[in-house]
């Protein structure tokens, strides 16, 4: 477990002091959900409507430009190799890849979601949903995106070829993540989709890791 | 299942898959023809057109099988990939490639009937219901598999990878089969089959059903076959160019 919470702060120590990495994710998250008034006009019904839509499809994207890191440098310079020779096993080693993925990349982008929700005119009897959902939601996004980011490990053309992978499989994440915050305006509605969400992130927490060793091992062959 | 093990344990062999396949093929592409042709008579001529929905009802003999192979395919390349990484079966790879670009085309023809169905039923060709979104997403996972076999180099690993991607897809296949019944959509629950299907609608959809699945393992045994003779192919030419080689080194000796 030391080794594990160790892997899980080295990578959390390498993101937060590399530069950029936490701040490009972010920037284009900013720029994406500004860009989507300037295409749609600047009707602010229209937004208000289709903001929690817009938030997690720009966070979606956001957080799939950053999945590469989850294993790539480390793959590069050599780390990797001397990870799955260790004595961690190499399924809990993706898991503490992604759970920093995660801490770094899904939670800053789930609190800066609402902020973004001003751009859009979003309701603010909905700031506290989305931002529950969002924070369900995105374990999901980053144990999942580790599946597709150790099985393109090698591959060429990686960046485009991750998000044919990973996408279909972020769509379940994307529609209970938003039905959970559109369906504010009903009763009852919000449980379900929340819970569905909560069930497809502890899934993913479990396969994603066993999926991701997997493909990594396959490599390391 | 001794009867079943000792099957894929001689198919193991691919001279005796070849051998074997040669002799069955011309059979199951013949069963598959005079199915289709029966069933096309049937569906386009002697079955009734539908009280409510007339002429277009005949759709469904081409619909409902093609969504049919969509998933069967499915689960026959994740069996495949099963038997490639537990098993390790020479096979289970050929057979997991060659199956997916014939689902993909199966999906798209499942999709695109569909669509054409849906424009005179529901006035429109697409909605976004959670069984049309979710065999669309079948539709991107076949695609996602053949661009990730297809971008990488090494293709004993590019084999193994697909088959981990297939194998974490298979999650996608109750969430079809079952989209209609856990929401309410627009698309139709699973009819009961036995029961409220008219029986001169059920036995030609019964046939296409049957021709549609005998096409497609004709099919897939044509791509294994193929496959088979590209990589022996591949390995002679490898061959070659390495004894040229040695030839050339004797030489400059």
């Amino acid at each position: 477990m030391t080794s594990f919470s160790a892997l899980v702060r080295r990578d959390i120590k390498l993101a937060v002091r590399e530069g950029g990495a936490i701040g490009t994710a972010l920037g284009f998250f900013l720029i994406v959900v500004s860009l989507m008034p300037l295409g749609l006009g600047p009707d602010l019904n229209l937004l208000a409507r289709i903001a929690a839509g817009i938030l997690w499809i720009a966070l979606l994207l956001a957080a799939l430009l950053s999945l590469g890191r989850i294993f790539e440098t480390d793959y590069e310079d050599g780390a990797l190799d001397i990870l799955a020779t260790g004595q961690l096993p190499l399924e809990l080693v993706a898991a503490a890849k992604s759970l920093a993925h995660w801490l770094t990349t899904g939670i800053p982008l789930a609190l800066l979601a609402p902020i973004l929700g001003i751009l859009l005119n979003l309701d603010l009897k909905s700031y506290p949903i989305l931002i529950a959902t969002m924070l369900v939601g995105t374990p999901a996004v980053s144990f999942l995106g580790a599946i597709g980011a150790a099985l393109t490990l090698k591959a060429r053309r990686g960046g485009l070829l991750l998000a044919v992978i990973v996408l279909p499989l972020y769509i379940p994440t994307l529609i209970f993540g938003i039905s959970a915050v559109s369906a504010t305006a009903g009763p009852g509605g919000v449980g379900a989709a929340f819970l569905v969400l909560t069930a497809i992130s502890l899934a993913a927490i479990v396969l994603g890791p066993i999926a991701a060793a997997a493909a990594l091992r396959i490599q390391f062959q | 299942m001794p009867l079943m093990q000792t099957l894929t344990q001689k198919l193991a062999n691919p001279t005796r898959f070849m051998e074997l396949s040669d002799r069955v093929l011309p059979w199951l592409l013949a069963a598959a023809a005079a199915l289709l042709v029966y069933g096309l008579y049937l569906a386009f001529f002697a079955s009734p057109a539908d009280y409510q929905q007339g002429e277009t009802v005949r759709i469904m003999y081409i619909h409902v099988p093609c969504a049919w192979l969509s998933m069967m395919i499915y689960a026959l390349i994740a069996l495949s990939s099963f038997g490639l990484l537990v098993f390790r079966h020479p096979l289970a790879d050929v057979s997991a490639k060659a199956a997916a670009p014939i689902g993909a085309a199966f999906t798209f023809l499942a999709l695109f009937t569909g669509s054409l169905w849906g424009k005179p039923m529901w006035g429109t060709y697409w909605v976004w219901d959670a069984r049309l979104t979710s065999v669309l997403i079948l539709f991107f996972l076949y695609l996602g598999l053949m661009a990730l076999r297809a971008s990488l180099e090494d293709e004993a690993a590019a084999a193994k990878l697909t088959a981990v991607l297939a194998l974490v897809g298979v999650t996608i296949l109750p969430i079809i089969k079952f989209s209609v019944e856990w929401w309410n959509t627009l698309h139709q629950p699973s009819t009961d089959f036995t029961s409220t299907v008219d029986p001169s609608m059920r036995w030609p959809l019964l046939v296409m059903a049957v021709g549609f699945t005998v096409l497609f393992f004709a099919m897939h045994l044509k791509a294994m076959r193929n496959e088979i003779l590209r990589r022996r192919v591949k390995a002679m030419r490898a061959q070659a160019v390495a004894g040229r080689d040695r030839l050339a080194a004797q030489a400059a000796e």
